[in-house]
C-alpha cells in the first residue's frame, strides 16, 4: 500500500477554499464538508500510523532527488500527532456546529478552522525546514483570525498581542533558518542531521539556542508564556480546545523534539535548560492557574504548566521520559479539549465564566459537569485517567535519571494542579448559590463532544499497558530517539 | 563585515519599536522593520562580490554565481509578511472602533 502523504496537506486546504467558495449565507455545505474532510484524515492518519511501524514512507515533491526537493517524511512519531489533531479537530468541529451559530452563520468559521488543520499537518508532516516555517504561518494566520472570531473588544485585544508575538517569534526563526543555510548549504531536516558533526560546534549551539527560543515562543514555555492566557481564553470554545490542545504541540513541542532529538541533538547542556524552564513552567503555571477566578484563564494557565511537563520530560532525556512526554501530549490534548468544551458550554448557558457567579451548576447542567468531573480528575492526575499514568511515568523517569529535584517539583506541579482542579469543581459546579439560565440550552452536538472525550479519557490509558504499549508508544519512542535511523529513512533508499 | 552589523542595527531599531511605541500602527511598522531586516539578513548570506545572475545558458559556464535559492525564500516570507501586516492593521481598525484609541495603554480590558 502507498501512503499518498500530500493528502494531508491537499485535503484541507481544497475543502477550505471550497468551502469559501461555495457557502456565503447557509453553512450547511460548510458543515459537510469540513467534517467529510475530517473524518477521511483522521482515517488516513490511523491507516498512516498502522502502515508506518517499521516501514516508514517518504514522498518527492515533483520527484526530484532530495536536496532539490521538499519531501514529507512519516514515521510513527508524525502519525501519533496527526491522529492526535485529528481526533480534537473532529470533536471540535462536532462542537462547533451549534457554538458557532451564534456568532455568525456564515461558513468563513469553516473554512479557517480547515486551514488551520492544513497549517499544522504541514508543519508535522514536512522534512524541510523552509517548508516547516510556510506552514507554521499558514497555522499562525489562520489562529489569529480565528482568535478574533466572535467580534468582541476583549477579543481582538488578544489577537492583536498574539500576532505580535506570533511575528516577533517567527522572524527569529527565519534567521535561524537563514543562518542554518549559510551553515549547512541544505534546507532538507534529515541532510542537515547528516553534517551536524563536520560543522563548527559554535554555529550549531547558537542555531540552538535561537530555535529554542523562537520555537520556545509558540510553545508557551515561560518566560515567553505572556501572550497565552489571553489568546486561549478569549477565543471561541472550540478553538481554545484546539489552540491549547494541538496547536502548541504542533507547533512549539513537535518541533523542539524534531530539531533537538532528530536534528541537531541534544546536548547535556540544553537538556538541563530544559529541565529549569520546563520545572519554571509547571510551578508558576500551575500557581497562576489556582489564582484565576475565570474558568477558561485558569485553564489558558493550566495549559503552561502541562507544556512545562512535557519540557521537563525532554530534559531528562531517556527513552521512559520520552514515552511519557509523548503519552503527555494525546493525553493533555483530550483532557484540556473536553475542559475547555465545559467552560465553553457554562458560558453559553449561564453568561458568565466567572467561577464566583455561577453557583451550583451540576443541577441544571448534569453532563457538563460529570463530564468536566472526569476531565478534571484526568487532568488532577488521578488513576485510571489518561493524566496519571503519563504524569507517573514522567515522575517515574526523573526518579530513575537520578533527577531527584525534577520529580519533586512533576510531584509538587501535580499536587497544586489538584488543588486548583478542587477549586474548579467547587466553585464552578458545586457553589452554594442557586444557578440562573442567561443563556440559551446547550446542545446534543456540544453534550457529544464532550461525552466523546470524557470516554476517550479514560479508554486512552490502555495504551500504557504491556502488550499495547509495545505496538503504539514504543514505536513512536524509538523513532524519536534513534537520530541516524531519521537520516538513514530520508537520505539513503 | 560591517554591513552585518548595520543589518543587525536595523533590526534591534525594530526590536526596541515593538518593545517601547504605544501606538498600535507604530508597532505594526516596528515589527515590518524588524521583518525587512530578517529578509535582508538572508539576502545577504546569498551575495557575492562580483557574482553573476544564476541563469544558465547552453555552451556558457557560470563562475562564482549568487545562490538564488535565499532570494526564493525571502520572496515567500516577503508575502507572508504582507498578509500578517494587513491583518495586524485590520485588528487596528477593529480596536480603534471598539476603544476609540490606538494608545496601547489605554486598550486593557484582559487583565492577569
Amino acid at each position: 500500500m502507498i501512503l499518498p502523504l500530500p493528502y494531508f496537506i491537499v485535503i484541507p486546504l481544497l475543502a477550505a477554499f471550497l468551502i469559501s467558495l461555495i457557502s456565503d449565507e447557509k453553512d450547511h455545505w460548510a458543515i459537510i464538508l469540513s467534517v467529510a474532510s475530517i473524518i477521511s484524515l483522521l482515517v488516513i492518519s490511523i491507516a498512516g500510523f498502522i502502515h508506518v511501524i517499521g516501514d516508514n514512507i517518504v514522498y518527492k515533491l515533483g520527484g526530484w532527488d532530495i536536496p532539490y526537493t521538499i519531501c514529507l517524511v512519516m514515521d510513527s512519531f508524525t502519525a501519533f500527532i496527526l491522529i492526535t489533531i485529528h481526533l480534537i479537530a473532529l470533536t471540535s468541529i462536532i462542537y462547533s456546529i451549534s457554538y458557532i451559530r451564534h456568532f455568525s452563520k456564515s461558513g468563513k468559521y469553516y473554512s479557517l478552522f480547515l486551514l488551520l488543520i492544513a497549517g499544522m499537518n504541514g508543519v508535522v508532516i514536512t522534512g524541510d525546514i523552509f517548508n516547516l516555517f510556510v506552514f507554521m504561518e499558514i497555522a499562525l494566520f489562520s489562529a489569529y483570525a480565528l482568535v478574533a472570531y466572535g467580534n468582541k473588544a476583549e477579543q481582538f485585544e488578544a489577537a492583536f498581542k498574539y500576532a505580535v508575538m506570533g511575528s516577533i517569534s517567527s522572524t527569529i526563526i527565519l534567521i535561524g533558518i537563514g543562518i542554518t543555510y549559510s551553515a549547512f548549504s541544505t534546507l532538507t531536516m534529515a541532510d542537515i542531521a547528516n553534517q551536524v558533526e563536520s560543522v563548527d560546534s559554535g554555529i550549531v549551539t547558537w542555531l540552538r539556542c535561537i530555535f529554542a527560543v523562537g520555537f520556545g515562543l509558540k510553545a508557551a514555555i515561560i518566560p515567553f508564556h505572556a501572550w497565552l492566557p489571553d489568546a486561549h481564553s478569549s477565543a471561541p470554545a472550540p478553538i481554545s480546545s484546539m489552540l491549547s490542545g494541538v496547536l502548541i504541540k504542533a507547533l512549539g513541542i513537535y518541533v523542539i523534539i524534531r530539531l533537538f532529538f532528530s536534528v541537531f541533538g541534544i546536548p547535556a547542556s540544553f537538556a538541563i535548560l530544559f529541565k529549569i524552564l520546563g520545572a519554571i513552567s509547571i510551578l508558576i503555571g500551575s500557581l497562576l492557574a489556582f489564582y484565576q477566578w475565570d474558568s477558561k484563564r485558569l485553564l489558558a494557565y493550566s495549559s503552561i504548566s502541562h507544556i512545562g511537563f512535557i519540557i521537563l520530560a525532554l530534559g531528562i532525556n531517556s527513552s521512559l521520559a520520552v514515552t511519557g512526554a509523548v503519552f503527555h501530549i494525546l493525553s493533555h490534548a483530550i483532557f484540556k479539549g473536553l475542559l475547555f468544551y465545559d467552560a465553553g458550554a457554562v458560558e453559553m448557558q449561564v453568561g458568565t465564566r466567572n467561577m464566583k457567579k455561577v453557583g451550583k451548576l451540576s443541577k441544571i447542567m448534569p453532563i457538563t459537569s460529570s463530564t468536566s468531573m472526569l476531565g478534571g480528575f484526568s487532568l488532577a492526575g488521578l488513576p485510571p485517567f489518561n493524566g496519571f499514568f503519563s504524569k507517573l511515568i514522567i515522575v517515574v523517569a526523573a526518579i530513575q535519571k537520578g533527577a531527584f529535584i525534577s520529580g519533586f517539583v512533576a510531584i509538587g506541579g501535580s499536587i497544586i494542579t489538584l488543588a486548583y482542579f478542587v477549586k474548579l469543581q467547587r466553585y464552578g459546579f458545586y457553589g452554594k448559590k442557586e444557578p440562573e439560565q442567561k443563556g440559551v440550552k446547550i446542545s446534543t452536538g456540544m453534550k457529544s463532544a464532550m461525552i466523546i472525550l470524557a470516554i476517550l479519557c479514560i479508554v486512552t490509558s490502555i495504551i500504557i499497558i504491556p502488550g499495547i504499549r509495545e505496538y503504539i508508544l514504543r514505536p513512536v519512542v524509538y523513532d524519536i530517539m534513534s537520530k541516524a535511523e531519521y537520516i538513514k529513512l530520508v537520505l539513503g533508499g | 563585515m560591517i554591513v552585518y552589523i548595520l543589518c543587525f542595527i536595523l533590526f534591534l531599531v525594530g526590536v526596541y519599536g515593538v518593545l517601547t511605541k504605544k501606538d498600535l500602527i507604530k508597532i505594526i511598522l516596528a515589527l515590518s522593520i524588524m521583518e525587512y531586516s530578517a529578509n535582508l539578513f538572508l539576502i545577504l548570506f546569498a551575495y557575492k562580490s562580483g557574482g553573476g545572475m544564476p541563469i544558465l545558458s547552453k555552451g556558457e559556464k557560470i563562475q562564482g554565481m549568487v545562490d538564488p535559492l535565499p532570494q526564493a525564500l525571502v520572496l515567500t516570507s516577503i508575502v507572508i509578511e504582507l498578509g500578517i501586516t494587513a491583518m495586524l492593521v485590520a485588528f487596528a481598525i477593529r480596536l480603534y472602533q471598539k476603544y476609540e484609541t490606538f494608545d496601547i495603554t489605554k486598550i486593557r480590558r484582559l487583565s492577569g
